[in-house]
């Protein structure tokens, strides 16, 4: 299962890293190493097996609908890279086309 | 060519607990930016979430509403897409197993008939937060506070077919969350969002066509303009050679238009898998107990029982029931008008919400109370004011928030039965138009109306109606 | 002072020492050694001093528990309240943590001293300690080897006596595998057995928070503090906890461990000859051994390797420059302020799972990866609870060798996720397991491991313990410590 270096352009894209030239040519053989290495699983048949998404088997605990949080704006924010007014400033998002 | 449009709609309900789904903070509209985004919300590392129970009880209450099976095993799965309102780089949402499965809600439309719209499901997830691109130039500010607010998405099977239809099945889950108090239905503030789907197809086509979704509709009536403005696009694309991509178009209110949204990323491959943060929602049968103990009377009962209670009709039934707050209005008013729930319904339906709607006010506004707007009703059935004068009382407790009978005595508005004082009247009336009632006598029976007239402009209106027709028409005809 | 926490919590309750003095010895050894061995990103001095002080008055007033004053040292992944919590990452390099994680939460009422932060692979991705951006950790042993990882700096920290005891965090072997190469004890706890609240997620359904020591005696002290239930953690299972000291003694006779015959095959015969010693050893204490088979070890692995990548290529997407953490320079656009910071916050092996687990969960190949191994995983799962029908607790060697030299496997990055053999199976099935020393080679340690049966933590702490009072492996110090 070989991975072309334009799968692992879409991958990265999807994941939001950048890869250049260079590292195209370091990651694919990689990945494409990986996976192939994971091809493994396929040596079993696993037709009639649930997948286990979880060790527990428990379901999801419920808390009360209390506030149980009070405003901490302040110091979260003094650790924000750029921050006015209380809002987190990005580069402008634009939502038309 | 004739063409048919099919519709569905994916409507976010915000629930109405206190705090968060996934955190306990807290979860009121228009706080200051951020002051209500914690450590769980801002999605810093090492945090985790906790499920809020109300939450569920919310999503069973409206289960049970739309006739729903419940899925007592679901599932939260994460939907991965990168956008700065979502803080932790994916939503928490339900996807393969939602906790509502399949349900329906029957919608009266315009013309009165009923359709049944089918409901594919309704799952909970949280909400994002908001960019805010005014103010800064070439930047946005991200407030995370409404980031972890719980939602229910409510999607509804393809099976509207115009516009119309769409804004009718709208109204209904509308009016039904707020029954249901599950949610407080502000479009304007966000807090009832409404996505449509739309396609259209030669008429008797089963394919469906390519659908778009139309997003940006935060009121029922640009719902209707979007959907109307997309369809005809549509039609026009096709009918010119070409073909609709499907896309995600933003409606422009002030341009009355739809264009396409910049996606948010090309192909939204979302990598939807479960959250191995949260275990599967397991509903009991103590939660379901709880939810149906909890239910209120529903739209639609509601409506059966005021026609068969107070013998209204459809028509009337469906305006009164749209808000619980409405409904309870009208009964108040009626437990104090015994025998005459036909006035009461119109005084409500007519004046009463003409003057709200004119005021952009909601009836938990209302500065007429139910008691007072009883006191009304009364009024005309005991004769004390005529239903014309009655308007003129309204309005002063309207403006001037003032109890009927002081108006009455205020203004002097109070109706003259007094049989004797009416005829005196008359009597004027007529000697001081001898020529009018002679040419009456001799035929011209379209005068009376003429002497009503004059004789309620005499009167300022105040003369009772039938003991005036009664008796004038006895003196006229000598 | 050289000693283990059992000792030293004895010589603190009868005034020999006190934990100014302890926390004094200990930050002037990590001074002296930290610049070479590197275990430390963070040296917390003035709170450790400030701690210690407080933990002596409230000896003075008779309020002590057995950790009171004893210091310790945090991986660097437990957010610890205004002290810089990096996950070993370019990308939280100067993140202040706002608020302390449960284990921290912990250890603090139980009046433990911090020392400071230890370095780590990478937000916990590797075997080695070499993908960490502040530099590698050298292994006490022999200092062009590696500690282990992803653990490397609190084991080498404890291996060193930088620290008395240490935490860790383990999700495919990242607490046992570097415990065997330093000679060291370590244990995972059953997953949902220690709160992950604040232990920044690497793999959501395999992490689990455990300690390092020296001796089995002080992990069970160490894990009383951390094990518990949390309500801010929903993975986090409502159990009380057992003291886990008070069954350290507790006899073998008739205990059955399990030898997987899988994972005796292809043994280095030097660790198999350890380990053959080890069960000598157990025999005399009356324990009777038997072979079982748990035949999907080898499916672990690539198993394993698509269910961690894909959580955590999900985890780490919170890592994105806008309200924490690392941004980039001058962002042009919202991709660019998101594709630098990534690219240029995380290191290779980071960016190589991101996107193989990306590449798991994409449209058309979550059946063949995702599905695929997470029913892999339920397999591995039911081998182990047949096993335990027939055995009360597994033994197999914790690391196929012992501590390799820097730059020996980061070429292939294969070769490295194999160093896992023997422990991701524990990971995928969350069943609690403890590597300790079980001998050397020349002067390389070398672990065996002990896997139990759920929430069998007590089970596991005495028979290793019963193995420290037979054995002095774990008494053995690196040269020139």
């Amino acid at each position: 299962m070989s991975l072309t270096p334009e799968d692992v352009k879409k991958i990265a894209h999807l994941a939001r890293l950048n890869v250049s030239e260079k590292d195209l040519a370091f990651y694919t053989p990689q990945l494409s190493n990986i996976l192939d290495f994971v091809a493994h699983m396929n040596e079993i048949d696993t037709t009639n097996v649930e997948p286990m998404a979880h060790p527990l088997d428990l379901p999801q605990r419920m808390r009360p609908d209390t506030i149980s949080e009070a405003n901490q704006r302040d110091l979260f924010q003094s650790i924000a890279p750029d921050v006015k007014v209380g809002l987190y400033l990005v580069p402008k998002v634009i939502e038309e086309a | 060519m004739e063409w048919e449009t099919v519709i569905g709609l994916e409507i976010h309900a915000q629930l109405l607990t206190k705090s968060k789904i996934f955190s306990g903070a807290p979860t009121q509209f228009g706080a200051e930016p951020n002051t209500q985004a914690c450590a769980i919300d801002l999605g810093m590392p090492g945090v985790l979430p906790v499920l809020n129970k109300e939450v569920v009880l919310m999503a069973l209450k409206f289960g049970l509403g739309v006739h729903a099976e419940v899925n007592r095993k679901s599932v939260f799965a994460r939907k991965n897409y990168f956008y700065p309102d979502l803080p932790k780089g994916y939503q928490i949402s339900q996807y393969e197993l939602p906790v509502i499965g399949k349900g329906y809600l029957d919608v009266t439309l315009e013309d009165g008939s009923e359709k049944r719209i089918n409901i594919t499901r309704a799952h909970l997830e949280e909400d994002a937060g908001k960019s805010l691109h005014e103010d800064f130039m070439d930047l946005s500010g991200i407030d995370l506070n409404r980031a972890g607010t719980p939602l229910l998405e409510i999607v509804s099977e393809p099976d509207m077919r115009s516009a119309k239809e769409a804004v009718a099945y709208l109204k209904t889950v509308h009016a039904l969350v707020r029954y249901l108090d599950i949610c407080d239905g502000n479009m304007q503030e966000g807090s009832f969002r409404c996505d449509a789907n739309v396609s259209v197809r030669p008429k008797g086509e089963k394919k469906l066509g390519t659908r778009t979704e139309l997003k940006n509709i935060n009121s029922f009536r640009y719902v209707e303009r979007a959907i109307n403005y997309e369809i005809e696009r549509q039609i026009a694309v096709i009918e010119g050679g070409g073909k609709i991509t499907q896309e995600t178009r933003l409606y422009n209110p002030d341009k009355h238009e739809t264009r396409p949204m910049r996606s948010k990323e090309e192909a939204n491959d979302y990598r939807y898998f479960p959250d191995p943060d949260l275990l599967p929602v397991i509903v009991t049968d103590e939660m379901l107990k709880t939810a149906q103990n909890s239910m209120p009377e529903l739209p639609y009962q509601k409506r059966e029982r005021f026609m068969s209670q107070y013998g209204l009709s459809t028509y009337d039934a469906n305006i009164l029931i749209s808000s619980r707050d409405l409904a309870a209005y009208f009964e108040t008013v009626v437990k104090e008008t015994e025998g005459q729930e036909k006035i009461a319904a119109n005084w409500i339906i007519g004046d009463l919400l003409g003057a709200l709607n004119r005021n952009d006010l909601d009836i938990t506004a209302c500065p007429i109370t139910p008691a007072q707007l009883a006191k009304l009703v009364r009024r005309i059935s005991d004769n004390t004011i005529s239903g014309k004068i009655a308007k003129t009382v309204f309005e002063g407790m309207w403006d001037e928030k003032m109890d009927v009978d002081e108006i009455i005595e205020k203004k002097g508005l109070k109706q003259v039965t007094d049989s004797g004082a009416i005829e005196s009247l008359i009597d004027k009336v007529m000697t001081a138009n001898e020529d009018k009632v002679q040419e009456y006598r001799s035929g011209k029976d379209k005068l009376f109306g003429f002497f009503v007239g004059l004789l309620m402009k005499e009167s300022q209106g105040k003369l009772n109606p039938q003991q005036l027709n009664e008796s004038l028409k006895k003196k006229l005809q000598g | 002072m050289l000693k283990t926490i059992a000792e030293l919590s004895q010589d603190l309750q009868n005034k020999k020492i006190s934990s100014v003095e302890l926390t004094q010895f200990y930050l002037k050894r990590i001074n002296e050694m930290n610049k070479d061995l590197n275990c430390y990103i963070t040296v917390t001095e003035e709170v450790a001093l400030a701690a210690a002080k407080v933990a002596d008055e409230k000896r003075a007033a008779g309020k002590v528990g057995p950790l009171t004053g004893i210091p310790i040292a945090q991986k660097d992944i437990f957010c610890t309240q205004g002290i810089k919590t990096t996950c070993g990452s370019h990308m939280l390099e100067n993140f202040v943590a706002p608020y302390d994680a449960t284990v921290v939460k912990n250890f603090y009422n139980a009046g433990t001293v911090l020392l400071g932060k230890t370095n780590m692979d990478e937000f916990a991705m590797g075997s080695s300690n070499e993908n960490s951006y502040f530099g590698t950790v050298k292994n006490p042993w022999d200092k062009e080897r590696v500690p282990g990882g992803s653990s490397g700096g609190s084991a080498a920290a404890v291996a060193a006596f930088l620290a008395p005891g240490a935490t860790g965090t383990d999700t495919g072997g990242s607490i046992r595998q570097p415990a065997a190469l330093c000679g060291i004890t370590g244990i995972k706890p059953t997953y949902g057995r220690v709160s992950r609240y604040g232990m920044v997620a690497f793999a959501s359904s395999l992490d689990q928070g455990g300690p390092f020591a020296h001796t089995a005696e002080d992990a069970a002290l160490l894990l009383n503090a951390m094990a518990g239930f949390d309500e801010h953690d929903s993975t986090s299972v409502d159990m009380p906890v057992p003291d886990y000291t008070a069954t350290l003694n507790d006899s073998l006779k008739g205990l059955r461990i399990g030898l997987p015959k899988e994972y005796f095959e292809n043994l280095n015969s030097d660790i198999a000859q350890k380990l053959q010693d080890a069960m000598r050893e157990y025999e005399k204490l009356g324990v009777q051994f038997k072979e079982i088979s748990l035949p999907m070890m080898q499916l672990s692995i690539p198993a394993y390797y698509v269910i961690a990548p894909a959580e955590c290529s999900s985890n780490l997407a919170r890592y994105d420059g806008v309200r924490y953490g690392y941004r980039c320079k001058d962002p042009q656009n919202l991709e660019d302020l998101y594709k630098r910071t990534r690219s240029e916050g995380f290191g290779d092996e980071v960016k190589r799972r991101i996107m193989i687990g990306t590449y798991a969960l994409s449209t058309g190949y979550y059946d063949a990866y995702y599905l695929k191994a997470q029913k892999i995983r339920r397999l591995i799962r039911d081998d182990f609870a047949k096993a335990f029908k027939e055995v009360d607790v597994i033994m197999s060697p914790t690391a196929p060798s012992t501590a390799f030299k820097f730059g020996e496997k980061t070429s292939d990055p294969i070769s490295m996720y194999l160093s896992d053999i023997y422990t991701i199976s524990v990971n995928l099935a969350g069943l609690p397991g403890i590597s300790l020393p079980a001998g050397f080679n020349s002067h390389l340690p070398i672990g065996m491991q002990l896997i139990g049966n759920y929430f069998e933590e007590a089970r596991l702490l005495n028979v290793a313990h019963a193995y420290q009072k037979a054995t002095d492996w774990h008494t053995r110090k690196p040269e020139g410590i």
